[in-house]
């Protein structure tokens, strides 16, 4: 294993009145490959909510280290500038900010991405023409009245642009038609190839996955990661489901 | 993780918030008697039908009860201690080496000077109750543009009858008690005159500060746009703050000729002292089009509904405005319309922000005429509210008279979503970031109205009202 880049350890989190996650040990080594499975309601987006700082959440116990800093307890902003990346299952739109400009801002905001003007107008136009999306959308306000494709591409665009180590994309390719799906599964390629970066995928989909070498795959059932195995474990799960998963963490408590 | 929110420090107002002495100045004694009526009209050197208007003005402001049964409480204002007239000691100039250090010095932090050579046709600067600076692009005084102070306009012959004519035919003095009150202690502000067919490149700006303590700022500006000319004039308006009540009550007659075209903008940030009581009105001719656009900033209370009267055939007003109203800030604002020709259209588009305990009332009022067959008028209202303490209310009224128009309404009052604050934060931006940008994106429709300098402006008050440590 690569050196370890991720490290969630002991990890019980929930809402005010209602644990979800139950002591969640996961390691994610630099430039792997991970897809977390699971039912729906089991916690995976939870997961990738917590690691990201999501303040909704409540850590109750465990750390989360990441590239060697414990940042249990740091704002998502402060995450976000060491390198971790949520890709939304429904990202917000935000009325008023115009798509190049908010780029921009998130870009400078980054030492190492620091560049002129012209510099970064030729990176963002690179990555849109990769993405097949229209440079009028630059010009747009943030994912406002954008189709859902649309918005997961924009996803994938500040994926490129921000260069992060740890990218977790939560159902990135959920309700996409074909063309929207080739696109995106080839968003994630560019970043594994030109960025090198560690992957979470949540995911529904194994055809996603199909152009991508998994390192491991982890299955929650009920807050609980109740199975990690090669990538070979997905074939299981597309043949026989999540029964004998959930069997084995019954009576162990309901989750989201 | 911390769940804390953004706690909001006092804003900084350094950029707005110098006072310069008044030593020296010439101060009239506080409270409103027709001793100091006839002293202001003396000093001015007005005809008689000006003194004799201003007196009846202050009969008619004596006569009338204040207002108590609606809107913010003026209770704070003790109008036998405002000094209706302070004169700072200098004549008006025309150019800036000609103003005093001090004052010239205010209007250079304010950055006046510089947005007149890059941007502006002319520029007129009221300091306290006179213009102490004037001027206009020679191309524009070529073209027949008159654009001077009321009280010039008066000593001019052949401008006396036109201002004679006008003059508080619009908003009459017996408006209401604050309109009275103008008419008798009125000073400075801008005449101009756009002769017919002539458009103006660039915009006119006059800008009004008030320096003196406990004292009150009543310009008139009086704008004849006549029919097929186009012209957009620019109003700003800043304070220091004191700890004594200011008190602004201006008026604004617009009157927009047939096939004429006016646009004004306003970027009001009076300090939060200030008593902001003013009055604001325009009438349409026919295939006319009026532009409103308002930035409201400032001030502790403010009751501002500009009016547009649609009276000719075809003619169209658009209302967009914004008020921010922080801590201590009861701020009323909207728009009135009045649509009495037919085929007449109207347009207003409000946002109002609320925080720290700020209180936003939007009051809007629609009337179409008897006359006003197919006209159209859609409100639309947004209101945000950045925190569980601040308020924020919607008072539509309409009054339509005619079956054939339509007139629609529509508000949303909205906070921001912990989504949106955790999408731009789990991209980089601190929480005050994140909450300034979508601050921002919310007002981007109003600033995208004003020209850029004043966008900018605009940008960066919204960011210093923002601004604060984050808990």
């Amino acid at each position: 294993m690569a050196d370890t880049l991720l490290d969630v350890s002991g990890i019980s989190a929930g809402t005010e009145d209602k644990p979800i996650l139950h002591d969640v040990n996961l390691k994610v080594g630099a430039g792997e490959t991970h897809v977390l499975m699971g039912p729906n309601g089991a916690g995976k987006s939870t997961l990738g909510h917590v690691i990201m700082g999501d303040p909704t959440y409540k850590v109750t116990s465990g750390t989360i280290t990441f590239d060697g800093q414990d940042i249990t307890e740091l704002s998502p902003d402060k995450r976000s500038l060491a390198g971790v990346f949520l890709s939304y299952q429904a990202p917000v739109e935000v009325p008023g900010v115009p798509l190049y400009s908010f780029l921009r801002s998130i870009s400078q905001m980054r030492p190492e991405l620091k560049c002129t003007a012209r510099e970064f107008r030729r990176r963002v136009g690179a990555i849109a023409d990769e993405l097949n999306l229209d440079q009028s959308f630059l010009m747009r306000e943030l994912n406002v009245g954008f189709s859902g494709g649309e918005k997961k591409k924009i996803e994938m665009l500040q994926l490129l642009l921000l260069q992060p180590k740890l990218a977790i994309l939560d159902e990135t390719d959920s309700g996409l038609d074909v063309d929207a799906l080739a696109t995106v599964s080839h968003g994630i390629q560019r970043y594994r190839e030109t960025v090198g970066g560690a992957l979470i995928m949540i995911t529904h989909n194994t055809r996603i996955l199909e152009r991508l070498t998994v390192d491991r795959t982890h299955v929650m059932v009920k807050g609980h990661l109740v199975a990690e195995g090669p990538a070979s474990l997905i074939d299981d799960i597309d043949k026989n489901g999540f029964e004998r998963f959930e069997s084995q963490a019954a009576g162990e408590g309901d989750a989201r | 993780m911390t769940k804390e929110r953004t706690q909001v420090a006092d804003v900084d107002r350094s950029l707005y918030d110098f006072t310069k002495s008044e030593e020296g100045y010439e101060r009239y004694a506080d409270g409103l008697t027709p001793d100091i009526v006839r002293a202001i009209s003396a000093k001015k050197d007005e005809p008689q039908w000006m003194l004799d208007l201003r007196l009846k003005a202050l009969d008619e402001y004596h006569r009338r009860p204040m207002a108590t049964n609606w809107g913010p409480s003026i209770a704070g204002l003790d109008l036998d201690h405002i000094s209706t007239y302070v004169s700072p000691k200098t004549k008006q100039a025309s150019s800036w080496d000609d103003v005093p250090a001090d004052i010239k010095d205010t209007f250079e932090r304010l950055g006046i000077p510089e947005a007149e050579r890059e941007s502006l046709a002319g520029v007129g600067a009221q300091y306290d109750s006179e213009i102490v600076y004037h001027n206009m692009r020679e191309e524009v005084a070529k073209q027949g543009v008159v654009y001077t102070t009321i009280e010039d306009a008066l000593h001019d012959p052949k401008w006396e009858p036109v201002v004679h004519e006008y003059f508080g035919t619009l908003i009459p003095m017996t408006d209401h008690k604050f309109a009275a009150l103008h008419y008798a202690v009125w000073s400075g502000g801008s005449f101009v005159y756009v002769p017919a067919g002539v458009s103006l490149d660039y915009p006119l700006q006059s800008y009004f500060r008030l320096n003196a303590q406990g004292a009150g700022q009543f310009e008139h500006t009086l704008i004849i746009v006549e029919p097929g000319a186009n012209l957009h004039f620019i109003e700003g308006c800043s304070a220091p703050k004191y700890y004594e009540a200011n008190l602004h009550a201006g008026a604004v007659e617009l009157f927009v000729k047939d096939g004429a075209r006016l646009r004004y903008s306003t970027i009001e940030n009076w300090s939060k002292n200030m008593y902001n009581l003013n009055t604001k009105r325009a009438t349409v001719g026919a295939d006319a089009k009026m532009e409103w656009v308002s930035g409201s900033f400032g001030s502790h209370v403010s009751y501002l509904y500009p009016t547009t009267i649609l009276a000719g055939d075809r003619s169209s007003c658009e209302f967009t405005g914004i008020t921010f109203s922080g801590a201590t800030q009861d701020l009323d604002t909207g728009c009135k319309v009045i649509l009495n020709g037919r085929d007449t259209t109207a347009s207003v588009s409000t946002k109002s922000i609320s925080k720290d305990g700020g209180i936003n009332t939007f009051r809007s009022s629609v009337v179409v005429g008897r006359h006003a067959d197919n006209a159209r008028c859609t409100v639309s209202c947004q209101s945000l509210m950045l925190d569980n303490i601040s308020r924020s209310d919607t008072i539509p009224a309409m009054d339509v008279r005619n079956p054939t128009a339509s007139v629609g309404h529509e508000a949303t009052i909205g906070r921001i979503s912990d989504d949106t604050i955790l999408y731009l934060m789990s991209r980089g931006c601190s929480e005050q970031e994140a909450r300034t940008l979508v601050v921002n994106g919310f007002a981007n429709p109003v600033s995208k109205e004003l020209p850029m300098e004043y966008a900018v402006e605009m940008n960066n008050l919204i960011k210093l009202e923002m601004e604060g440590a984050i808990g």
